[in-house]
């Protein structure tokens, strides 16, 4: 297995072990250049371990990894200087200005003050902060912060982003303002790795992505495959009154390619949802709601767990 | 390439030039509200010191007082403003992301210790000279031999800080470790008054030997190089050791 000469993200029987658990074990994965990689999992399976593997922060227990063609257990610093960061969770300066905290990063990167001033002034402008320059970190917004983490990140101009996270926590608009710049980010050449337990999230930004369950990668695809691959074209999803579900017992086989049944409702997987509906009603059953949607990362989570992904 | 630390230095001058008038009022209030009391008031009941030459009380605590307002500040420096980097900001973790390292940390850490105690402790020294609290031009010397005190406080202090989840060992150690010192390690009055069962204990605090290296060049008293040199290794072996061991624990705190 030897590793392909253009990702610039290499992984083999990548593992990290803490003290009591083993928080990634065994994974293998690759990130081509000017790609958009996403890790897509619930919290804690262990998507943060693997991006502090790949920041340089969190020594491998075992494995190969290699890092813009570098070992991070010999290069970290080497390595960081290339790489841009978005942790999980905002480790802004809150004593300083919204300014400060990025012409003391860009310090960081061993940046002149006259050019870190420069890539501040163009990076606030990239993340439309420029009117709060001057405030302390404090005030802002969830997003605006997240906006500002992600300005800090590219300082040095990496040639990889790590974001873990973007956008947990923040609103639907937030979102989408921190997804737009991430994209325009992506058509400037940079690869983006990225975290995410939204399947939204992954479906916007990812090119390619792995699903991660308890340690360890369960499916490799572009979104798109992987729902080809483990999912129907549409799911069906009915909602019965309190206690029926319990005792449908095999009435719906049939009705569709599989049967899921959720706490609080069934998902009947189809390629004609519709078809699947009335299959249903003429089977005499009564939901009491009845909805046809395309399917989603979310049921590949499920078809692949068993579980859903956000609880 | 910088020289390693320089930037975390940069760092808390950038925060620092923000907040220095808050620190100023203190700066300048601590030592006039001790000479005052201690020195003047409680002083005027104190009978000229013969064991020192004759000097009066307040020129006989003033340089124990600098060096245990060095070693108050170096711990203060070292104990929640460093938690909070780990733990409540995260500051240091978004620090190791970029070039820098756990070491860089450490030293910056240090120099700036170095650079907050030279002005704190040069604004004590002022307000010594006011208080006509100096004996002898030797008196500068007194400056560093303060600053390193601090430092010998504050690097272990660092190394301690990292190794702690939460904030509660901090009280303690204020209230059991540096207010024992700042009492009983000749500040106030020479360990010969101790019991003599403690008295050599006293030699074993760190803040004895920076009391004793103040004061005898302060006073310009006692000089004996010998006695002078040992004092100063003291506090400098505290310095190296705590730095070194710092290094340590930061690396284990920021690199899991």
């Amino acid at each position: 297995m030897s590793a392909p000469t253009a990702s610039l993200i290499h992984a083999r029987n990548l593992t990290k072990r803490f003290a009591t658990l083993t928080a990634v074990d065994g994974v293998d994965f690759d990130v081509a250049p000017g790609e958009a990689f996403g890790f897509l999992g619930p919290n804690g399976a262990g998507k943060t371990s693997t991006m502090r593997m790949i920041g340089c922060v969190s020594p491998r227990s075992e494995g190969q990894l290699s890092v813009l063609g570098m070992d991070p257990a010999t290069s970290g610093p080497k390595i960081r200087s290339r790489l841009g960061v978005v942790p999980q969770q905002d480790t802004l300066d809150t004593e300083l200005t919204v300014f400060e905290n990025l012409l003391i990063y860009g310090r960081y990167f061993d940046l002149s003050y006259a050019d870190a001033r420069q890539r501040a002034t163009e990076l606030l402008e990239f993340v439309q902060l420029n009117e709060r320059r001057d405030d302390l970190v404090e005030p802002l917004s969830g997003g605006m912060k997240r906006r500002l983490t992600i300005a800090r990140g590219l300082i040095n101009e990496p040639e990889i982003m790590l974001l873990d996270e973007p956008t947990t926590g923040l609103d639907p608009q937030a979102r989408h303002l921190v997804w737009e710049r991430l994209y325009r980010l992506k058509q400037r050449g940079v690869t983006l790795v990225l975290t995410t337990h939204y399947m939204d999230e992954a479906e916007q930004l990812c090119d390619r992505l792995v699903v991660m369950d308890k340690a360890k990668i369960v499916a490799e695809g572009s979104p798109r495959q992987l729902i080809e691959r483990y999912a129907t074209r549409e799911v069906l999803e009915l909602r019965f009154p309190v206690g029926v579900q319990e005792t449908l017992d095999g009435q719906l086989d049939g009705l569709g390619e599989r049967v899921e049944h959720l706490p609080d409702r069934v998902l009947v997987y189809a390629i004609d949802g519709e078809a699947a509906a009335s299959a249903a009603h003429d089977r005499g059953l009564r939901p009491e709601s009845v909805l046809v949607r395309r399917s989603s990362l979310e049921d590949v989570f499920l078809r692949l767990t068993g579980r859903t992904l956000v609880e | 390439m910088a020289i390693a630390g320089v930037r975390h230095l940069e760092h808390n001058l950038i925060v620092y030039r923000r907040v220095w008038r808050g620190t100023a009022f203190s700066t300048v209030l601590s030592p006039v509200l001790f000479l005052s009391a201690m020195g003047v008031a409680l002083g005027s009941f104190v009978p000229q010191m013969t064991t020192f030459g004759g000097v009066s009380y307040i020129v006989f605590l003033a340089p124990g007082l600098l060096a245990a307002q060095a070693m108050q500040t170096s711990a203060i420096e070292s104990s929640w403003p460093l938690l909070a980097g780990f733990k409540w900001g995260k500051t240091f973790e978004a620090a190791v992301a970029t070039p820098q390292q756990p070491r860089d940390i450490v030293l910056g850490h240090l120099y700036w210790l170095f650079v907050r105690l030279t002005i704190v402790t040069g604004v004590f020294m002022l307000v010594m000279l006011a208080f006509g609290a100096v004996a002898s031009p030797l008196v500068l010397l007194a400056w560093p031999a303060a600053v390193m005190t601090g430092l010998a406080f504050g690097m272990p202090l660092a190394a301690f800080t990292a190794t702690q989840t939460n904030e509660r060992a901090f009280p303690i150690l204020f209230r059991f470790v540096i207010t024992p010192l700042f009492l009983f390690s000749g500040t106030f009055f020479p360990i010969a008054q101790l019991p003599d069962a403690i008295e050599p204990v006293a030699w074993l605090t760190p803040l004895f030997h920076g009391v004793q290296l103040s004061r005898s060049l302060a006073l310009g008293q006692d000089l004996d190089p010998l006695r002078l040199a040992v004092h100063a290794a003291v506090l400098l072996t505290l310095i190296v050791i705590g730095t070194l061991l710092a290094m340590r624990t930061f690396r284990r705190r920021l690199v899991v």
